[in-house]
Formats: C-alpha cells, sequence, structure tokens
C-alpha cells in the first residue's frame, strides 16, 4: 500500500500509519485508543501504551439508547489522561470498525485532535509489532468539553424522514442480503432487532467494508473510494448524505470514509440505523 | 423444566462467582488460550459449509463426532485469529457438551453466550456466539431424529 500522503485523501492527517504509531509510543501528546467489538482482545494484548474505550461501557448511555452525555465524556477523558490538546490515535479489530465508531462519537463533542491508525490491530500484528498485557496508567487530567453536538454529524428519524421526502442521499452500508430484506434474523435466533427488513427508500447500498482493503485493513487510495461511492453509486459530495447501518457503528467506518478521506462536506450517521427503522410505524420502506 | 448438562451448569455456577469483570476476562483469557481446532482427522481446511456458523464474523466452524454411546463430541475451528470471544466459547462448549446427554445439548438456549459474556455484546457478536450453541444444539436435535 503507498503512503497515506500519497494516497489523494482530502483530509491524509486523519490518518496515520503503523510506523507513525511506533514512532510516537513514548509521545506524551498523543494517547493510543484501542477500540474492538471483541471484549477480550484488548486484555488479551494490545499496543504498549494504548488504553481501551470500550464502546458499551464507555460511549453509550447505561439506560436510555444515547451516547454518553457531555460530563461523563469530561470524566472518560480525565480518566484515560487526555487533556484537550491530546493527540488521540483510535486503532482497533475488524479494520478499525469500531475505532471509526469512537472516533465519531468523539466528534460530537468536539475533540478534533483525532486520527486513525490505518490498517487498524490486524495490520499491527502481522507486521509483528509489538504488544503487551500490561494496562497503562495515566496521570488524571482536568478536561472541560462542549457540549455534545447532535447537530452536525447525527441525524434522528425526523431528519431521516424529511430527508427522504426530499429525495435525499442515503447510503446503506450493511450487507446486500440485509439491504434487501431477505435477512432478518438468523436460523433459530430471532433477535436481530427488527420487525420489518429492507432499506430506506432511495439508499445506495455500499457495504462499509468495500472501504478498505482486506489482506491489512488499510483504507482504499481516494480514486478507489470515489469509483465506489461516486462513480458507481453516484454520491454527490456537494449535497448532504445520510449513512446508516444497524445501529450507527459500520456506518461510523463510512462516515469517516466519505468526510476524511474524500472531503465530503456534510455527512451524518443515522445511529438509529435499521434497528429503529425497521421498528417503526408508518415509515416508508423499500426492498 | 430444561435441564442443562452438568458440566455447563457447574462452568455457570463457577463464573457467577466471578462477579469482577476483570476477572472474569482473565478467566475467559485463559480458557481461549486453550482452544485447539479440530483435529485433522475429523475436519481439515478448507472447511465444508454445513459445518460453517451463520452470522460469525469469526469463521468459526463446528464439527460433531459421534461417540459409541451415542452422544456426540464437538469440536470447533476459528479462522479468524482475532476471534478470541468465539475461541473461548468453542473451549466452553466442547469442554461442557461433548458427550453430554443431547436432550440436554439440544435444549439449551443462545442466551447462554450473555452469561458467559455479559450483556455488553455487539450484536453482531451476540449473533455469531449465539449461532455457535444454535448449531450444537441443532446437531444435538439431528441425532436424536424425530423423537427429539
Amino acid at each position: 500500500m503507498t503512503d497515506i500522503a500519497d494516497r489523494g485523501y482530502a483530509h491524509s492527517d486523519a490518518l496515520v500509519s503503523t510506523d507513525w504509531v511506533a514512532q510516537h509510543l513514548d509521545d506524551r501528546t498523543v494517547r493510543l485508543i484501542e477500540s474492538n467489538e471483541d471484549p477480550l482482545l484488548y486484555p488479551m494484548r494490545h499496543i504498549p501504551g494504548a488504553v481501551e474505550v470500550d464502546w458499551t461501557r464507555d460511549l453509550n448511555d447505561p439506560v436510555r439508547r444515547d451516547y454518553l452525555q457531555q460530563s461523563d465524556f469530561e470524566h472518560l477523558m480525565s480518566r484515560i489522561g487526555v487533556t484537550p490538546v491530546t493527540t488521540v490515535v483510535f486503532y482497533g479489530d475488524k479494520s478499525n470498525w469500531w475505532a471509526t465508531y469512537a472516533y465519531w462519537v468523539f466528534q460530537l463533542f468536539g475533540h478534533t485532535y483525532a486520527k486513525v491508525m490505518d490498517g487498524g490491530r490486524l495490520k499491527w500484528e502481522k507486521e509483528g509489532r509489538p504488544m503487551t498485557t500490561d494496562v497503562p496508567r495515566y496521570p488524571v487530567t482536568d478536561y472541560r468539553a462542549r457540549e455534545r453536538d447532535d447537530s452536525t454529524i447525527r441525524a434522528f428519524r425526523d431528519r431521516v424522514l424529511a430527508h427522504v421526502e426530499a429525495k435525499g442521499q442515503l447510503v446503506d452500508v450493511r450487507s446486500p442480503e440485509e439491504y434487501s430484506g431477505e435477512r432478518l434474523h438468523m436460523p433459530d435466533y430471532p433477535n436481530e432487532g427488527a420487525l420489518r427488513g429492507g432499506h430506506i427508500p432511495g439508499a445506495a447500498n455500499v457495504p462499509w467494508a468495500r472501504a478498505v482493503n482486506a489482506e491489512d485493513g488499510t483504507f482504499k487510495a481516494a480514486d478507489q473510494l470515489r469509483a465506489i461511492y461516486q462513480d458507481q453509486v453516484g454520491l454527490d459530495p456537494s449535497e448532504e448524505v445520510i449513512a446508516y447501518c444497524r445501529i450507527g457503528e459500520r456506518s461510523s467506518h463510512t462516515w469517516f470514509v466519505l468526510t476524511r478521506l474524500l472531503g465530503f462536506p456534510t455527512v451524518r450517521n443515522y445511529d438509529g440505523s435499521w434497528t429503529e427503522w425497521g421498528n417503526l410505524v408508518n415509515v416508508p420502506v423499500e426492498r | 423444566m430444561t435441564v442443562q448438562p452438568e458440566k455447563l451448569a457447574k462452568f455457570l455456577r463457577l463464573l457467577g462467582r466471578t462477579q469482577d469483570r476483570q476477572e472474569r476476562i482473565q478467566l475467559l483469557l485463559d480458557i481461549a488460550r486453550r482452544f485447539q481446532p479440530v483435529p485433522p482427522a475429523i475436519a481439515s481446511p478448507p472447511y465444508a459449509v454445513q459445518f460453517k456458523v451463520p452470522a460469525c464474523e469469526s469463521q468459526a466452524y463446528v464439527f460433531p463426532e459421534p461417540n459409541p454411546d451415542g452422544t456426540l463430541t464437538f469440536h470447533f475451528a476459528v479462522e479468524n485469529p482475532q476471534g478470541i470471544s468465539a475461541m473461548a466459547m468453542a473451549v466452553i462448549l466442547g469442554d461442557s457438551l461433548s458427550g453430554a446427554p443431547l436432550e440436554q445439548v439440544a435444549t439449551i438456549s443462545p442466551d447462554v453466550i450473555y452469561e458467559i459474556f455479559g450483556r455488553e455484546l455487539s450484536m453482531g457478536k451476540s449473533m455469531g456466539l449465539a449461532g455457535m450453541v444454535t448449531m450444537v444444539a441443532g446437531f444435538a436435535r439431528s441425532r436424536l431424529g424425530p423423537r427429539g
């Protein structure tokens, strides 16, 4: 894979290489954050100095379906020793699926000193780089966050409904089977979370993983990404895009690709996604 | 009332006494480290699709081996090296359900994954792990035949 700076990204500084991370392991202005789907991966081993941010325990409200509030975010940042000017670098499993989810949540609170390690945990491990079981402890910081901004990069259902009625651009990043409504739940386990299958009318289907190279989890170059999102499915960067999946995690990955790598200025992640839309009464569904 | 296989019930009691999250994670990690893939005499890659666990992104497979007493021994493969939870689940299911009465194995609820891993599992991870349980139970039902 070519150097990140040579791949033509709109904001190449949002991405760092494993080499860059290796060179900054002792950099006190950088905090590595591992976010995984599998809760056993970080305890098994992780990059030296990395802290874990768990998507359920740390980023979600424990009672209502929502993300953490301002005070919880401040507490989290203080606990992991991050100041407002610390550069946080996310990485994780599943080609950074959960890392980009955490990145997106951090943007709700305006922590813009944030990057993603290209290739995530898979690439770091494949390169045989050092890993440890030591869990680091950092001095607690006094972090003051801004109030969570749900208006810029997040979409709620009323906005999505208005967007559909206005024939706005949507991208459904689930699998083709989920998009078509063919797969609603797995056999003998009717707990997928939606009563109706299909997709939001007008949505294009681009499974999130098309943006990465399967062999090492790195992001594809900008021209390859443009070929997928703009040439193949016709997304217009000058118009708003709403991305969704099942609960908003996979679509965070696509949000990162569209905004940071391709430079789309207005992309919102509909985190209610199909587990909300597929259960709503009297909303349009397409199959 | 459904009766759980004895070894599984014993394991869940042990786990239930481990309330501290870090201790529980360490226990599950120790279990995952014991994972041994299916012996070549039973199956070798590329594995047949009928043994693949549906919805499991760790690429897990379940292979039933008939025992002389009519019960089953369960073997597993996990192709994703990062599928640590799937490996732990494979060891738990293999250790606690192999040789257990099929009637009991056939009625195990997929919800057992929440007793093991807690409720803080993603939907995708839940479906994969539950799929392993469902598949094991399914093999037991098939072995029992229509009377099951």
